[in-house]
């Protein structure tokens, strides 16, 4: 589904990712770890062109990413849905509004499918209250599940996460990872999330990389990569899982 | 899309202030060639057009009305002395509307379209960019520039010079009150007297100008906030930076104006 080659970033002299390298299959739920500034965010932004990478391929769906001219691009975007760090729900419109903008579009639905269809995806993050509220009326964890059913209200075949749980709460931080997993389950989505959450992972992951100065240190399941004999590896999971183990209590 | 980066740290303080200009200068200019190319292309977004129209104009309407109304008041006032210095008090409604028709009123409404409205919009836009809901939009394959650029510039652009037109009769009733202060004359002698001097002539360039800071206003406030980083103080910088630059580049185009229209109509 998802095929990266020898990707390259920089930022002037400060290079962000290295011949990074992975490939996702379909249905699978595939987890980027790394700690903070190693350009993991940065690859989700590569991989649907939000930045140019300076080198590198990315193929999504047997179509060369880089290669695609606008028309191309958008026609491939309305197949991916972009959960962000802040759920970037649009400030000036309803819950509503947000959810029914790219239905309105991308599809040729009647009112009164789109108002089946919002309520369908609101039902799913159990947020149906929160329909006519404006954004800066939800809490965080809020914000996050209506991004989630923005996201997948088009039915992507793709998922992509930045950072699903940060500034959640532990309780709400597993809420959101459960949900992930289940609408992946039920709409039968590849994703790529990007995270520094052991717990999310654990709860998500299929297989994991694990990023160290825009390099690929890691690669395997999150069996193999929290017990690997490495010391990088060892120390980052050795914290997160006290955090984790602090977070459970 | 991609501007020139002024942040490089080897910059001495006043290269990045030359390269920051260059790179304002290039970028407007950038902007406004990419409206031209977007505003013809479908779809054509009217709901937003409208809904911007309507925000701007009643955003900015009564600041507008009471500094035309002031404008009005205060000009005939100053003028009337001088005047009747020369025996000539009988011009007063004549020489304060072709003065508020030609450039009073044009300018100092698109002057204050840019404090209320440009600003706006460089916040709007600056923060919808630092809380990545731009990114958002392009993600989900919608135009951002065609949804939030376009729009706003063409609705600028159109509103302004219809405030304009409000402005110079609530300043011409500003003037009429300063009037009947001073010395009875009829409303119908000074309405009479207003029509008699002001010329298409003058109400042509007058107003048409006003596209053009419209535009002006439009085109800055989105560039700023569409290219805003750096968090919430780069959203700050975004709009106060608007208003700099909007004032400034419409007392400049101002004067290019002025002087075209009287290459154009020399005897007006």
């Amino acid at each position: 589904m998802v095929e990266v080659k020898n990707l390259k970033k920089s930022f002037g002299n400060l290079v962000v990712l290295d011949d990074v390298s992975f490939n996702v299959q379909t249905a699978e739920n595939f987890v980027v770890f790394g700690r903070s500034g190693t350009g993991k965010s940065v690859l989700l932004k590569c991989l649907v062109r939000l930045m140019d990478p300076d080198k590198g391929e990315v193929v999504i769906d047997n179509k060369n990413v880089l290669q695609l001219s606008l028309s191309e691009l958008n026609e491939l975007r309305k197949n991916i849905g972009f959960l962000f760090q802040g759920a970037a729900l649009y400030d000036s419109m309803t819950v509503r509004e947000n959810l029914e903008f790219p239905l309105i579009r991308h599809f040729n639905f009647t009112p009164l499918e789109r108002e089946k269809k919002v309520k369908e995806v609101l039902e799913r993050v159990s947020l149906e209250l929160a329909i006519d509220k404006m954004p800066s009326e939800l809490s965080g964890g809020m914000k996050k599940r209506i991004g989630l059913a923005r996201s997948v209200i088009s039915q992507p075949k793709l998922m992509l996460y930045d950072e699903p749980t940060t500034g959640l709460d532990p309780i709400t931080s597993k809420e959101i990872s459960e949900l992930i997993i289940e609408l992946q389950k039920s709409l039968n989505m590849t994703s790529i999330v990007v995270t520094h959450d052991l717990l999310c992972a654990k709860i998500i992951a299929d297989r994991a990389i694990f990023l160290h100065d825009g390099k690929i240190h890691g690669e395997g399941t999150i069996e193999q990569l929290t017990t690997a004999d490495d010391d990088l590896l060892k120390n980052f999971f050795t914290d997160q899982h006290i955090d984790s183990n602090n977070r459970s209590k | 899309m991609k501007f020139a980066d002024s942040s490089n740290p080897e910059l001495t303080k006043f290269e990045k202030k030359v390269n920051e200009f260059f790179e304002t200068i290039s970028g407007l200019s950038l902007f406004s060639i990419l409206f031209l190319k977007n505003i013809f292309k479908p779809p054509y977004e009217i709901e937003q057009i409208r809904k911007h129209m309507d925000e701007l104009g009643i955003k900015t309407l009564p600041i507008v009305s009471v500094t035309g109304f002031i404008i009005g008041l205060v000009l005939t006032m100053q003028t009337q002395p001088v005047l009747a210095r020369f025996g000539a008090e009988a011009f007063l409604p004549g020489s304060v509307g072709i003065s508020i028709v030609r450039e009073l009123g044009p300018v100092i409404t698109a002057l204050i379209f840019a404090g209320r409205v440009s600003s706006g919009i460089g916040a709007e836009l600056g923060s919808m960019r630092v809380t990545e809901q731009i990114d958002a939009m392009e993600v989900s394959a919608i135009n951002p520039f065609k949804y939030l650029v376009v729009t706003r510039i063409f609705a600028c652009t159109f509103i302004l010079p219809l405030l304009t037109v409000y402005v110079i009769f609530i300043a011409f009733l500003g003037g009429y009150i300063a009037v009947v202060l001073v010395q009875n004359m009829s409303i119908e002698y000074y309405t009479g007297a207003i029509v008699r001097a002001v010329q298409f002539g003058d109400a042509i360039p007058g107003i048409s100008k006003t596209f053009v800071f419209g535009f002006i206003v439009g085109v800055v406030g989105t560039y700023k906030g569409y290219t805003a980083t750096n968090g919430t103080e780069g959203v700050g910088r975004a709009s106060t930076t608007s208003v700099v630059i909007s004032s400034l580049l419409i007392l400049l185009f101002d004067m290019v104006l002025v002087k075209i229209t009287l290459w154009l109509w020399p005897t007006v």
